[in-house]
């Protein structure tokens, strides 16, 4: 025997996509958004944004190193994905720390203590979100002056309406729920493209399906999730007599479905799984925003959905080929 | 639009290097271990004791039971003795040896071909013979599954009680990477195939046959499609190329769009599947009485300085067929039997060629370790590619958790190692190892 | 004032109704059971190791209640002195026992055995037996993955990464067969500790023929017989070129530990009894 040769099971090759590869290809399919948001918001995004990714990796080390004593996982991509994501879903002007606070939840609670990467229950990134709007519900809501609402306001003075600039720090969302719909005049070109207020991440919303549409072509996401969540938001807009292009690009819808709810850890393994996901997120961010006091819902859909993943799965189970004839043919001997 | 299988699958790089490439003749070697146990079942037994002497295609050992089959030298020479060797997974194994006789000076070396000049039958005594003879000449040329598993081929040809086959298929799809044994046999031997396609037709009275073959192999799908045009009832089936379609479950779904049950055989779904080379070996036995004791064997690798399709005699060292291709490469990290995706690595390269061995792969060394492995990100990768339907992430756990009793519910007997799940996954997890785990465990449950 | 009084009175009584309710389903569904097996358990280590043969700790504290005498009945994680407690508490003599330690039949350790191969995949003996011959040369030792280490429910067993190879701590081990049913090359085996007596096995489980032995390891049987010549009492038999040494007549006289040409026969001290 002159050499030793290496043994292992099948199979001998891999197809060389890595976790690392996905999570940087998400990262990068993140950056126009970022754009749209630097414009939107000038560098005060670009800071928040900073401050989350710092932070996040930084509780992340901080975890791995003196608690866990496990080997770093910053390479991985993961948490820098959640850094960014929480920076999207905050207002521009939120004070620095609770930036940081929110990272520190996000990582800290929402994915380590679970037992880090893959073992999640939720979203972290939203579960860092909505800590922050549970604790501090008013700088969470508190918009950057000068920044369009992406709609504006009809007065009626009179006999005449007309409309005025709304630019007085609100969301649509918040217009269309304490004005009523009916008295927007909605900006629909101008919203799309980010000359809109609201989180950092959500004024863009072309940015944001640019980078799905990148994400599909790489094969890094399917179709499922993102389609069933806006269709079925879209189609309960409608049903409950509201505006769906208005509720499809007004908030955060686009953002959650296309990162929030794709999520892979936290979204069910089936393809007919993730489809039941999504149209109860759409469902539950519409009822939300109709029903409920606040004007925003997809993330408290989006966790609320979490924790139904491993129902869905239990019950989405794929079934394994040739069950069914399995059982046509012992149906057939008995 | 072609056909393939529904569910699942993967496209890994076809990497078919030797494609083109001649079936060469090899010469026969000095001595051969012939391995009592070279396909599913019982052990052969051996007939033969030391110091006999024996002809090449002569039986030295018969079937050891029902699913057995028998083995046959290659060579004209002398037994040496029946010993242990180490098989390909470096377990001691009972092995015939023989030994050449001495060669005549000057006398040419004996070559390994497929000699076509002397037929046993004439067509009209082959036409005359009965389907049961059939199978009877085929088990008595101990012929087995020449696709990878070495199943008897006798026992698939005699269809159960009640069951009925009405198609045959002939697998050509070769979709592991890198192997062109079969390609190469069919752009060769077409018509071949095709007589031996029709004697087996006969064997299981099945009235129509299909061929299916992946489209990429273009030429091989041109030499068959004329090879066949004679014959209505068979029909040659160019197959959108995917892994595992040469799987037989997935075969006869991407062919019939029939689906054998969970736990069944295709003759549930009215099918006989067997390979191109072994439709090409029943061709040999009934028309020239030849046993299985050569075979086409691909040896290929990056680093291979000669790879090609050779002609290599049963019981031969796998690595004076390697010497053929050029060598052993100095960078030789694994060397696989079989094809990357369901191959077995060699523990050695001593051990002696099988009936089952289609293919030699040889895999550089920095290619040949697995990389690191990392937390399950739950992608659902696995269970998109796995064309079982089964979801390879579950069953991974349970495997690693000694949980066998949910892994039985789970299907994970459904899994045929096809290895889908492992080559998609960008955790890199070992997800084929956790499941045949999960499978010896199950074994050891009671009952 | 009667809001609190009405209320006092509604939940008090509530809180009565369902005390006389537990009081009567306690009664009427009482299992009577030994109270002496509950005193038996708690002595017990609560492994559910099966060492005793039985299906848990429950099961032998049981058994140990039910019995008409403790031979037979052992526990094996358990010291002389608990297993006397043991006795007491049910009232009989105290059956006959013999403790017995689990020993690697290998000492392939990396220096020692001949690699032929470089394994990957996952951490399980029975994967890497059922497909491969393992790293070594040799069919019969040990596959270095740890599977009886995981097993062991005493922590009794160390893994030697370095070596690739475990070893069993004695003083620890209770000789429940755990790693035994775990390894699948069946290499522990059993042996009873006799007071006062060395521990004499042989440390290999090779049974190829002995050129075949010796190349494959460097310190394996190759069932030359030599000790079995030695051995004045006959403890030494010789199977498919492997010897064994039995136990029971052995008397320690370590003879064959200087005879053999290959080391590969152990004396290991005497175990110290059970905490």
């Amino acid at each position: 025997m002159s050499r030793q040769l290496n043994i292992s099971l099948s199979p001998h090759i891999h197809g060389g996509m890595s976790t690392q590869r996905i999570m940087w290809l998400v990262v990068a399919s993140l950056i126009p958004a970022l754009v749209i948001a630097f414009l939107t918001f000038g560098v005060q995004a670009i800071i928040i944004t900073v401050i989350c990714i710092g932070a996040c990796l930084l509780t992340e080390w901080v975890i791995t190193h003196f608690v866990m004593h496990r080997p770093p996982t910053l390479l991985d991509g993961s948490a820098m994905i959640t850094g960014i994501l929480l920076a999207f879903n905050l207002p521009s002007i939120l004070p620095w720390w609770m930036a940081i606070v929110g990272s520190v939840v996000a990582i800290g609670i929402g994915k380590m203590s679970f037992g880090g990467l893959g073992c999640n229950i939720w979203n972290p990134a939203l579960v860092g979100r909505v800590f922050l709007l549970i604790s501090f519900p008013a700088a969470m809501t508190t918009w950057p002056e000068g920044v369009g609402a992406g709609a504006r306001l009809l007065v009626t003075t009179g006999a005449s309406t007309h409309a005025i600039d709304a630019n007085t720090g609100a969301t649509m969302l918040q217009l269309m729920q304490s004005q009523g719909i009916g008295s927007l005049d909605p900006d629909y070109l101008g919203m799309m493209i980010g000359n809109m207020n609201g989180s950092l991440g959500e004024v863009g919303s072309f940015a944001i399906l640019a980078g799905l549409v990148f994400l599909l072509c790489m094969r890094v996401v399917t179709w499922h999730i993102p389609v069933a969540v806006l269709g079925s938001a879209a189609f309960f807009s409608w049903v409950f007599g509201g505006n769906p292009i208005l509720d499809l690009f007004a908030g955060g819808l686009i953002l959650g479905a296309c990162y929030m709810a794709t999520d892979y850890v936290t979204s069910p393994m089936s393809h007919r799984g993730q489809l039941i996901f999504g149209f109860f997120i759409g469902f539950i961010t519409i009822i939300i925003r109709r029903f409920g006091s606040y004007p925003e819902g997809v993330s408290f859909a989006i966790l609320l959905m979490n924790s139904f993943v491993p129902l869905i799965n239990r019950y989405c189970r794929p079934q394994p080929f040739g069950e069914k004839q399995r059982r046509e043919m012992l149906k057939k001997t008995a | 639009m072609l056909k393939r299988f529904k569910k699942g699958g993967i496209h890994p790089n076809p990497m078919k290097l030797t494609a083109g490439r001649p079936i060469l003749a090899t010469e026969a070697p000095r001595e051969v271990r012939l391995l009592l146990s070279q396909h599913i079942g019982a052990p052969a037994k051996s007939i033969v004791k030391p110091g006999d002497e024996v002809e090449a295609g002569q039986m030295v050992a018969e079937a050891g039971g029902f699913v057995s089959a028998p083995v046959h030298t290659p060579i004209a020479g002398k037994v040496k003795k029946i010993e242990q060797v180490r098989d390909a997974q470096g377990l001691w194994k009972e092995a015939i040896l023989i030994e050449a006789a001495e060669p005549e000076e000057g006398a040419r070396p004996e070559r390994v071909d497929f000699d076509e000049s002397h037929p046993l039958r004439s067509d009209e005594e082959i036409e005359r013979l009965s389907g049961q003879e059939i199978i009877e000449i085929v088990g008595q040329a101990g012929i087995v599954g020449l696709g990878g598993a070495a199943f008897p081929t006798r026992v698939k040809l005699t269809i159960p009680q009640g069951k009925k086959a009405d198609v045959f298929i002939i697998n050509g799809a070769e979709c592991e990477p890198y192997l062109t044994c079969d390609d190469a046999l069919m752009r060769r031997y077409p018509r071949e195939i095709v007589a031996g396609l029709r004697y087996l037709m006969k064997a299981t009275s099945a009235p129509r046959a299909l061929i299916g073959i992946e489209a990429n192999k273009p030429e091989a799908i041109a030499a068959l499609t004329d090879a066949v045009k004679d014959y209505p009832e068979i029909e040659v089936m160019p197959l959108r190329t995917a892994y595992p379609q040469g799987g037989e479950k997935q075969l006869i779904e991407a062919l019939t769009g029939r689906v054998v049950p969970a736990g069944g055989l295709p003759i549930d779904a009215g099918a006989v599947v067997d390979n191109v080379a072994t439709a090409f070996a029943v061709y040999r036995a009934v028309k020239f009485g030849e046993p299985l004791m050569k075979r086409v064997v691909t040896v290929t690798g990056m680093d291979v300085e000669n790879g090609g399709n050779f002609i290599a005699a049963n019981g031969m060292a796998t690595d004076n067929l390697i010497e053929l291709a050029g060598g052993l490469p100095e960078n030789t990290g694994k060397v696989i039997g079989g094809g990357p995706m369901m191959g077995r690595a060699m523990s050695t390269v001593e051990a002696p060629l099988t009936k089952g061995s289609g293919g030699i792969l040889i895999v550089p060394e920095k290619e040949s370790e697995r990389g690191a492995v990392s937390p399950c990100i739950r992608c659902c990768r696995c269970v998109s590619v796995c064309p079982m339907s089964l979801e390879p992430y579950l069953l991974q756990n349970l495997g690693q958790f000694g949980m066998a009793e949910e892994a039985r519910e789970a299907g994970v007997l459904n899994c045929m190692e096809c290895g889908c799940c492992s080559y998609i996954c960008p955790a890199n997890r070992p997800i084929v190892d956790y499941i045949r785990l999960s499978k010896l465990q199950i074994r050891k449950l009671p009952k | 004032m009667s809001y609190i009084v009405l209320s006092l009175a509604i939940v008090g009584g509530i809180g009565i109704v369902a005390a006389l309710l537990l009081y009567f389903v306690a009664k009427r569904f009482n299992v009577v059971e030994d109270p002496r097996i509950a005193e038996v358990e708690a002595i017990l280590p609560g492994a559910n190791c099966g060492g005793c043969g039985l299906s848990g700790c429950a099961a032998f504290a049981r058994a140990c209640c039910t019995a008409t005498s403790l031979d037979g009945l052992n526990c094996t994680g358990l010291g002389d002195k608990e297993m006397a407690q043991i006795a007491k508490i049910v009232g009989l003599a105290e059956g006959t026992r013999i403790r017995k330690v689990a020993v690697i039949r290998c000492n392939a350790a990396c220096e020692t055995r001949q690699l032929v191969n470089h394994f990957e995949g996952i951490r399980s003996c029975a994967l890497e037996h059922s497909y491969y011959q393992g790293e070594s040369a040799c069919n019969f030792g040990c596959l270095g993955l740890g599977d009886c280490v995981a097993a062991c429910p005493f922590d009794a067993m160390t893994f030697s990464e370095s070596d690739k190879y475990p070893t069993v701590d004695i003083d620890k081990c209770t000789g429940c067969g755990k790693c035994l049913e775990a390894c699948p090359r069946a290499l522990p085996k059993m042996r009873e500790v006799h007071p006062g007596k060395q521990l004499v096995y042989v440390n290999c489980s090779n049974r190829n023929k002995g050129p075949l032995a010796m190349k494959e390891c460097e310190v394996s049987c190759i069932g030359c017989g030599l000790c079995k010549k030695k051995c004045p009492s006959e403890a030494i038999t010789l199977e498919s070129f492997l010897a064994t040494i039995h136990g029971d007549k052995c008397i320690s006289c370590l003879e064959c530990v200087s005879v053999c040409p290959r080391k590969s026969i152990m004396a290991e001290d005497a175990p110290a009894p059970l905490k």
